[in-house]
């Protein structure tokens, strides 16, 4: 007969069983491969690609390049842009959806271009914007202009079409956060006396915060480190890191500098994350602390209300 | 007695704005579907035809090449995800065990960081551990990818779970494994099989990542669309979109069906 193990035993040995089957999948195939790119960003480049293991700071000097910089600034002001865009056209995108009585029929209509080809998608903008394409077509025709105007191939249309593209990250998210608002707080405001505007803004934006957070950090991240659009609808001076890091894999083939720019990406990205959950974690405590008011949090309000009029003085 | 909520002037600005982004989303994809019934290559408009559709189904046999191996890869890699995912989920929920929160972490992180660095990091690593590039890489990347969305949903599901019905079987003498197959597994079907169908359509989907970890002889669905398109502008890619956007709408259609049966039987 078995001998029964103790219980503390049998809980460690049959959370293992269940747990880590999937832990060691990703320890073998996502935390590895990581570590090595940390690891290759410290290394010598190899003649013919590859990496040789010398331990430098090369790669990271070579970053500082001007060309670089230039990538890393535009990479951060297209991505800046095209993520606030996202969130004022979603914002009451969301809004409305969550007051809608046809809730799930707006979901469905905001999942199908969502969950259709990414480069379909990406195509189906080649095809609105290009020289021959179908706006300078129409346009022509009309005789508003003699020759295709140059609406492709320029950081304009990487902002339309990352916009395009990543609309449904923002809205998805903000509309689940505004779907749990209760609204008659805005209705309170409103008899209390404030515009529908400044009732939007200082009760119901308060309420939303981890929702805007997290819509912005699904949208900026993805962007940050986009690669398709900029390579497919960009020109040459629209480059993105994303561009970068797999042109120094497939053909300089510099492993090391493709590793760092990859380190950068997945810090900044690491950095917005935990910066997400945080604002989520807060928030959650304040709701759960709602009606008992420490003396800090007093404090910290009485703060934050004097940082307000001052500002508002300036 | 406030009078503003009765009145209603119109559309409000939010509607108006959901409106136009919800053209804004569709118009691109109503413009490739019209032009790919044309029977002219440029963008005047000579008649309907489908002779796009035609070209698409009988000159192109590579097509079928990448789409088979699409298949291939999204369902073998969807269903290794759903096994690990939904046991792991299981694991993590009741039990204590070392390494757990290392666990969490991870299953979290490949959802969050850019596709880029994904792709680059699995390539780079199958290249140092010298495994061919391949059906067989592709497949370990999507599965990969997957995991993180099966975990969820299982984890979801596993919270309104009421824990005290296992307990009741192990009570009334239900082993370990028959705990599992008769008591939780039939609880979590619906969350397990909405993963699976998620998995399915990321996997269809993806392009970035697939693009590193492909080798020769080993494209699928998008990779053979991206050679399309950087060949240039043509009305067979306008029906390849038709046809991709109508397989993307059925299976958001029976996604939605199958969620409402699965709520109504539940």
């Amino acid at each position: 007969m078995k001998r029964p193990l103790n219980p503390r035993t049998r809980e460690q040995l049959l959370g293992s069983l269940y747990g880590w089957p999937m832990g060691g999948w990703f320890t073998i195939f996502f935390t590895v491969p990581l570590a090595i790119i940390i690891l290759y960003s410290f290394m010598k480049r190899g003649l013919y690609g590859g990496v040789e293991f010398t331990l430098t700071l090369n790669a990271y000097r070579e970053m500082v390049n001007p060309s670089f910089a230039m990538v890393l600034v535009r990479t951060i002001w297209i991505s800046v842009t095209a993520t606030v865009l996202c969130l004022l056209i979603s914002l009451p995108c969301a809004y409305a959806m969550a007051r809608s009585k046809h809730q799930t029929f707006l979901l469905f209509l905001i999942i199908i271009p969502f969950w259709t080809n990414s480069l379909i998608r990406i195509y189906a903008w080649i095809f609105i914007l290009s020289t021959e394409g179908l706006i300078n077509s129409i346009l022509i025709k009309i005789g508003l202009i003699d020759e295709g105007l140059k609406l492709i191939y320029n950081n304009g249309a990487v902002i339309l079409v990352l916009v395009y593209m990543y609309l449904p990250f923002a809205i998805l998210p903000l509309f689940t956060t505004i779907d749990k608002f209760d609204f008659s707080l805005l209705d309170a405001a409103r008899d209390l006396g404030a515009t529908k505007f400044t009732s939007l803004r200082k009760v119901m934006l308060p309420n939303i915060k981890s929702g805007v957070s997290t819509a912005f950090i699904f949208t900026f991240i993805p962007i940050f480190g986009a690669y398709t659009v900029p390579l497919l609808v960009g020109g040459k001076d629209s480059t993105m890191i994303g561009n970068i890091i797999v042109d120094q894999v497939s053909k300089t083939r510099n492993w090391p500098l493709a590793s760092a720019f990859s380190m950068i990406l997945t810090l900044v990205s690491l950095i917005g994350v935990f910066w997400m959950l945080y604002t989520g974690k807060r928030e959650e405590q304040m709701k759960k602390d709602g009606p008992k008011r420490t003396p800090q949090a007093l404090e910290s309000t009485v703060k934050a209300h004097h940082r307000a009029a001052s500002k508002g003085a300036r | 007695m406030s009078t503003y909520i009765h009145k209603k002037k119109g559309p409000s600005f939010s509607s108006t704005v959901l409106l136009f982004t919800i053209i804004f989303l569709f118009i691109p994809l109503f413009v490739v579907t019209f032009f790919s019934l044309n029977s002219s290559k440029g963008m005047q408009w000579e008649g309907a035809s489908l002779i796009w559709y035609k070209k698409l189904i009988f000159d192109s046999p590579s097509l079928w090449t990448a789409f088979r191996n699409s298949l291939i890869i999204a369902l073998s890699s969807s269903a290794t995800a759903v096994v690990l995912g939904s046991l792991a989920a299981v694991g993590i929920k009741w039990y204590r065990f070392k390494g757990k929160s290392y666990i969490i972490t991870v299953s979290y992180l490949p959802m969050v960081l850019p596709e880029v660095i994904i792709g680059i990091s699995m390539l780079i690593f199958f290249s140092a551990v010298k495994i061919r590039l391949g059906m067989f890489t592709i497949y370990v990347a999507h599965t990969t990818f997957n995991l993180p969305f099966v975990f969820m949903l299982v984890t979801a599901r596993l919270d309104e779970f009421d824990y005290s019905t296992v307990e009741a079987a192990r009570d009334l003498g239900a082993n370990e494994r028959q705990t599992l197959t008769r008591v939780i597994i039939p609880s979590i079907i619906p969350a397990v099989l909405s993963g699976f169908l998620m998995c399915i359509t990321m996997s269809l989907e993806d392009f970035v990542i697939t693009f590193f970890v492909s080798g020769p002889g080993s494209g699928t669905l998008p990779l053979y669309v991206y050679s399309m398109i950087r060949y240039g502008v043509s009305p067979v890619i306008n029906a390849l979109s038709f046809v991709m956007i109508l397989g993307t709408m059925i299976i958001a259609f029976s996604f939605r069906r199958f969620l409402k049966v699965v709520a109504a039987s539940s």
